[in-house]
């Protein structure tokens, strides 16, 4: 015979506001008097765990597309390699770099949230810094298009080509999606309503975007 | 209870007119019901869809009154023709699986109850679940759209299958506009469901109210998050696939066509692009989808059976495990469904081996179910006829899936209405009685009104007797060669068949017809039916603790805290046999899962 109801579990005093847990009602967590604030503060924001869903299905799309690539390339003689715009590595460093600056924002804002705004220095400089890195890399991947479309290769010229458009143009559609999210945290910023949970999932997104790249630019070296 | 006073992201003010009310709402209960709203109008065009095939297979070369309004080009004089048959069949089949069996018991009900059940306010992100069903109503418009084409809609069959679906008009009525509607449609309806999982998965991770361990989840909260979680994975694939067959359709790119492809005596401007590739893309988004569709409604029905039995599951733990495993097995089986494509034989064994040990936690399911139920004392109710229902539709459709798993025999009745049979009860018919199941249960919650339990009796009886009329039979067909996706049956062989056909067709329209007694009886409960209590049929999770229907934030300003597992029936308390999990009343209980 055994009571349904659980002993009622003690506060641990360490599991409090800032630390990460596995959800609101997990563990023992359980306070019967029914403090919400405690709740909440022992909720993770939910746009933490969105962040990583959503790079999760980002993942299986461009698995999805890197899988199709393979196939494709091995099931006729038609491929036709070619050479890689130079200017893919000017973005990749850009991109690259653009990662350090997003990361020197988020310290300046975690000590700008610290300290209150008692620093004259705005935080959001090295946002607008990742901001412009990111424009700079859409700008450059249209370059890298234009090139291509000069030397005649276009979408349905070759699968070779089908693809690298396919999976160049689909990220950077993903980063322009990171950019809107980087205004979206700035706008925030400036209306002092950022939540930290807000600048570390764009942060996440953005810096899934670099390593999406990195991971393209690999690929489409290695199968083009 | 607790008053709330600060809670997350999930916060949205209480909406003041009529088209935030009602249509744009972020209320996770309004979307619930408009998804609910949209599953039954597809249906209902999906049945209707079903019927003409259903007479034109019966008697060939009847006029159907009126079906020239339809399609002057596809019906002339109301004789339908070959290529309209396939279309509407294509109609029928996406119709069904898309917007019905994914859209109701996922998106509908987990919609709906979802946040209720781990006592939330609404989902986390109640823009995107907005959006997420506007979306999806905008792909079903794009699907219906194609109807009004001047040839129709595509005739590819819900599968798609490539190159017919990327060479344009030229393979055929419908696979010009037809097939982009088609795949746009689609694509778009991914991208609903992708914001729908991103929400029910955040939901049940991050919005669980106090005491709701994971493991305290009622059966229905843990079935819609696994399916979450395998939507999540299925339709990020099923959308680049569709980007693919639109490229190859309209920028002349060759994903999908091969080389040297002549149709219809033109030579495709293609070159060697993989047919295979977009059966390997599809299908593993197609075999998840199967599981999409049934999981939720194993989810529902143990929820409706526990709340009838009156006592707790075998064990709770292992359904949720078995469920899991379904989930995970399910994206390593998919090969099944291609094993007369001309891939490797080898790779048909690979897929053969788990699509066999899929069996196992189906089989476990099913005994946990059966075994709870013995020695129980059922009280008979609509909710609880269909949930049977469910379990006997899935057994029974579900047996023949294990000779369907070994090639040496799927290649011989692959291309048969044996596999027709197959899927339809195990994945059509059972799915659906997990819907119905889910509304007789529901429908006091949703509307404060209970539904009419002898006209839900003979909606089950009817339904339960013509549907296995219905797909018993297509198992037969199948045996005797009786071949699939044909229009007709010429051959010599098939002719002592149809008068088989004659009797399903016949099953077909009184069952049916049997679901305008379920329409009348929705319609009019809503609107005429017995006024509900806050919890008609003493049941324990967290929707029944709340008001009938529940207020705009639930629970009325507060927070339940949940004391208990979510079934706790046959203890003594001081409501009866059961505890709420929201009671903090100590109980005695002999059944408590460890």
């Amino acid at each position: 015979m055994a009571t349904t109801v659980h002993e009622p579990p003690q506060i641990d005093s360490r599991r409090l506001a800032g630390e990460r847990h596995s959800g609101n009602g997990a563990g023992g967590g359980i306070v019967p008097d029914g403090d919400l604030r405690v709740a909440v503060e022992y909720s993770p924001p939910p746009s933490s765990t969105a962040i990583w869903v959503v790079l999760f299905a980002i993942t299986m799309m461009f698995a999805a597309f890197t899988s199709a690539l393979v196939v494709r390339k091995g099931s006729s003689l038609d491929w036709q390699t070619f050479t890689l715009p130079s200017v893919l590595y000017f973005n990749t460093l850009v991109l690259v770099i653009s990662s350090v600056t997003l990361e020197l924002a988020r310290r300046r804002i975690a000590s700008f949230m610290v300290v209150l705004r008692s620093q004259g220095e705005s935080p959001a400089r090295w946002l607008y810094v990742t901001l412009f890195l990111g424009v700079l890399f859409v700008a450059g991947q249209y370059v890298a298009w234009s090139q291509l479309r000069a030397e005649g290769l276009y979408l349905a010229t070759n699968p070779s080509s089908s693809f690298f458009y396919l999976l160049t143009v689909t990220h950077a559609l993903h980063v322009l999606c990171g950019l809107g999210g980087l205004i979206y945290v700035i706008r925030k910023l400036s209306k002092s309503v950022l939540r930290r949970n807000q600048l570390d999932a764009a942060a996440r997104y953005w810096h899934f975007m670099g390593i999406l790249w990195l991971y393209l630019l690999l690929l489409l070296r290695m199968k083009l | 209870m607790h008053d709330m006073s600060v809670h997350a992201g999930q916060h949205h003010a209480p909406p003041t007119s009529f088209i935030r009310k009602h249509v744009f709402s972020l209320d996770h209960k309004v979307i619930g019901k408009q998804y609910y709203a949209l599953a039954l109008v597809a249906a209902f065009i999906g049945m209707f869809l079903s019927w003409l095939m259903r007479i034109h297979l019966a008697w060939n070369n009847a006029a159907i009154p009126g079906l020239q309004l339809l399609s002057k080009t596809g019906a002339p004089g109301g004789v339908m023709t070959p290529e309209y048959y396939l279309q509407l069949m294509t109609m029928h089949g996406t119709i069904m699986v898309f917007f019905v069996l994914t859209t109701a018991p996922f998106a509908a009900f987990g919609n709906y109850f979802l946040p209720i059940q781990v006592g939330a306010e609404d989902m986390p992100f109640p823009r995107f679940n907005m959006m997420s069903f506007w979306v999806t109503f905008t792909a079903f418009l794009v699907l219906m759209s194609s109807f009004f084409l001047g040839d129709g809609p595509t005739l590819g069959g819900w599968t798609q299958y490539a190159p017919l679906n990327a060479v344009g008009s030229v393979a055929g009525p419908g696979q010009g506009l037809g097939v982009v509607l088609w795949m746009a449609s689609i694509a778009l309806f991914c991208v609903g469901q992708l914001l729908g999982s991103l929400n029910f998965i955040t939901t049940t991770l991050d919005l669980r109210v106090k005491g709701l361990s994971l493991m305290r989840l009622p059966l229905s909260a843990w079935a819609w998050f696994i399916t979450s979680c395998m939507g999540l994975t299925a339709f990020a694939v099923l959308m680049p696939a569709c980007i693919l067959a639109i490229l190859d359709h309209v920028a002349g790119t060759s994903f999908f066509v091969a080389s040297n492809l002549v149709i219809n005596d033109q030579i495709q401007p293609h070159s060697g692009g993989s047919t295979l590739l977009w059966q390997h893309l599809f299908w593993f988004f197609g075999h998840p989808e199967v599981y999409i569709a049934i999981v939720p409604g194993m989810g529902i029905v143990s929820h409706v059976l526990l709340a009838n039995m009156r006592k707790q599951m075998l064990s709770q733990r292992t359904l949720i495990y078995s469920m899991g495993a379904l989930a995970l097995l399910s994206y390593m089986v998919y090969g099944h469904h291609m094993f007369v494509s001309g891939m490797n034989p080898y790779s048909s064994l690979a897929f053969s081996f788990p699509t066999l040990v899929i069996t196992i936690p189906s089989t476990i399911v099913v005994l946990i179910w059966t075994f709870s139920l013995y020695g129980s004392r059922l009280r008979i109710n609509s909710a609880s006829l269909f949930a049977l229902g469910f379990i006997s539709m899935f057994v029974s459709g579900g047996v023949s899936g294990f000779f369907l798993a070994q090639p040496s025999i799927d290649i011989m009745l692959h291309a048969t209405y044996f596999v027709v049979g197959h899927f339809h009860l195990v994945m059509g018919v059972a799915a659906m009685f997990g819907i119905f199941a889910g509304t007789y249960f529901w429908f006091p919650k949703m509307t404060g009104r209970m539904m009419n339990e002898t006209l839900g009796k003979a909606h089950f009886w009817l339904s339960f007797v013509g549907a296995y009329c219905i797909f018993m039979p297509f198992h037969y067909l199948g045996m005797a060669g009786n071949v699939r996706r044909y229009a007709s049956f010429v051959d010599d062989y098939l002719q002592p068949l149809i008068p088989v056909h004659r009797f399903i067709t016949v099953a077909a329209l009184c069952t049916g017809a049997a679901q305008l007694i379920f329409l009348y009886n929705l319609i009019h409960s809503r609107f005429r039916g017995e006024a509900a209590a806050d919890n008609p049929w003493e049941a324990t999770s967290l929707e029944w603790s709340t008001a009938t229907p529940p207020p705009f934030d639930n629970f009325g300003g507060k927070h339940p805290v949940v004391y208990h597992d979510p079934y706790q029936y046959g203890v003594q308390s001081s409501v009866g046999d059961y505890v709420m999990q929201a009671s903090p009343e100590q109980v005695k209980s002999d059944n408590e899962e460890k």
